[in-house]
């Protein structure tokens, strides 16, 4: 079921494979299986799609302390979504959790809708970047989460959602080395890796951010409890870094 | 113009606590002392431009206002994209703060020369852009800057003018040459060798600190057929302006700056603006001979 995913590919994924082989299909018992059925509308997706999706409901249903009625709270929690691509089910999700209309799930990428391939957090409730461009969402991220400490918002947390791919990008690096070496300790980061870097990352994903002085779990990014635990895992002195890895291609 | 910049915005820091400062090393020194007193809003990232916009786009999510600060290549070429995306796209804004405008560097090359960031400023929407001429113009332009929540491009330079002209941007008549003369728009530091060059010719000359927004309805209340722009950045950077402005008037107009070759030399600063011809001398050749039809 798996092939060898690009960052061609991945740029791509987001979009409909136009005929291509679907991979990783969803559960059907899945509970935003009938929400991204909406989104697909018979078309099939690429499957990062699919291989965020345990990530963005434990985020959503256990961790994040955001809601629809608290979008523009000072005191929440931000959800980042740098790998902008992954929007299938950040759309979902968010129509689930009551952020956006179900309505708007029919019309992605239409001349009306407020739903691109990637998030606009201009158009979108609780989209808190604008996202699409790979490498921009880890330092936005580092900036939130000093401008919150800034403020004396000491319980909100910013969780900044990444690929391995996306890491290929040198200005995460940038933000790595500075959130790490700081101890920006309401920074988490999350990788989904699907071996999807076209030059990997040789030593594995977590080493980058342990060296600069990140703590890291590394956990099945299908594993809910797993999940939840890595993502409950920091220690509210240094930044955190949780590896969700999924099936290569996934 | 640097030192009038740390001093302001050392006093911002203090006044207000939505300020934020982010640098990435250049001048960190001078703002150790507002480092020590304000350590989660002045951010020095290290060497790392990128970083240091996208750390500005995080701040004005939360709510606070930043002055990002570096030398001019770095802070707007280097992090082109992060201030379309990190700043504009996110609909956050930030005051940028450059040093080292054009060929104030010379002698270090062509690494740190930026005659394109103005007009790559004016790529992006709904920016200002501003260039003063003079040291003590700095500390109004960057407060009224900062005291906003768009975003804006302060440029500062080791070159400026004799004496300080303030203003709010608007475009002010400094030499009236009468009606149907010419006019010479200079921006920023150029308006010296601007009024010096043109001394003995019929043009009228008007200074701006503030190429953006360009006063476009005070460009139409002073100009006729003719019209001169001196720019200390690319030369033309603000053509499209001026004729878009003047689009429904029969006109003539010659845009002066900096050239887009690269010298591959060194020297001075006011090496490079004779160089480019924006010295006395060489603008009024350019002027003249725009002009030699109407003197004949």
């Amino acid at each position: 079921m798996s092939s060898l995913a690009t960052t061609t590919t991945l740029a791509e994924a987001a979009a409909p494979l136009d005929g291509r082989r679907p991979m990783s299909p969803l559960d059907g018992h899945h509970p935003v299986a009938p929400l991204l059925e909406r989104i697909r509308a018979g078309r099939d997706f690429g499957a990062n799609v699919y291989s965020t999706l345990d990530v963005l409901r434990v985020l959503y249903n256990r961790i994040l302390r955001v809601s629809p009625d608290t979008v523009d709270d000072p005191e929440r929690d931000r959800f980042l979504l740098s790998k902008g691509h992954a929007v299938a089910g950040y759309y979902a999700v968010l129509a689930a959790k009551g952020f956006i209309p179900l309505a708007w799930l029919d019309d992605q990428g239409g001349p009306t809708s407020r739903l691109g391939d990637h998030p606009d957090r201009l158009l979108v409730p609780g989209v808190e970047i604008g996202s699409g461009s790979l490498g921009h969402g880890l330092g936005l991220g580092v900036g939130t989460a000093l401008g919150l400490r800034a403020q004396d918002l000491l319980d909100p947390r910013v969780y900044v959602l990444l690929g391995d791919a996306e890491l290929d990008e040198g200005s995460n690096h940038e933000a790595i080395a500075y959130a790490g070496v700081t101890g920006l300790a309401n920074l988490t980061a999350i990788v989904v890796d699907n071996s999807s870097a076209t030059h990997g990352w040789p030593g594995g994903v977590a080493a980058r951010f342990t060296v600069n002085g990140w703590t890291a779990a590394t956990v099945d990014g299908r594993d809910q409890e797993a999940l939840h635990r890595a993502l409950t895992g920091h220690d509210n002195h240094r930044p955190h870094v949780v590896v969700a890895v999924v099936d290569s291609g996934e | 113009m640097r030192d009038t910049f740390i001093d302001t915005t050392t006093a911002l820091l203090a006044e207000d606590p939505r300020t934020a400062l982010v640098l990435a090393d250049i001048s960190a020194a001078a703002f150790a002392p507002a480092a020590a007193r304000h350590p989660d809003r002045v951010l020095n990232v290290g060497i790392r431009e990128q970083l240091m916009v996208g750390v500005a786009g995080g701040l004005a999510l939360t709510g606070l206002r930043p002055i990002v600060h570096s030398y001019a290549p770095f802070l707007v070429e280097r992090a082109y994209e992060q201030l379309k995306l990190d700043l504009d796209h996110q609909g956050a804004g930030a005051v940028l703060v450059s040093v080292g405008a054009s060929y104030d560097r010379a002698a270090a090359g062509r690494t740190h020369l930026s005659p394109a960031d103005v007009a790559l400023i004016d790529t992006l929407h709904d920016w200002a852009v501003h260039v003063p001429g003079h040291p003590a113009e700095v500390a109004g332009l960057l407060r009224a800057a900062v005291g906003t929540d768009t975003s804006a491009y302060l440029r500062l330079s080791v070159l400026h003018n004799d004496r300080t002209r303030g203003g709010d941007g608007a475009l002010q008549l400094v030499r009236d040459a009468g009606p149907g003369a010419a006019l010479l728009v200079a921006v920023g530091p150029t308006l010296d060798a601007a009024l010096a060059g043109v001394t003995d010719l019929p043009v009228t000359v008007a200074y701006t600190n503030r190429p953006r927004p360009f006063d476009v309805a005070g460009l139409r209340a002073l100009a006729g057929r003719d019209v001169i722009l001196v720019e200390p950045y690319l030369a033309g950077t603000s053509s499209r302006v001026v004729t878009a402005a003047l689009a429904d008037r029969a006109h003539r107009l010659l845009t002066l700056g900096v050239g887009r070759q690269e010298l591959r030399r060194y020297g001075s600063a006011d090496d490079h603006t004779r160089w480019h011809g924006l010295d006395a001398a060489g603008l009024r050749r350019s002027v003249a001979d725009f002009l030699s039809p109407a003197l004949v």
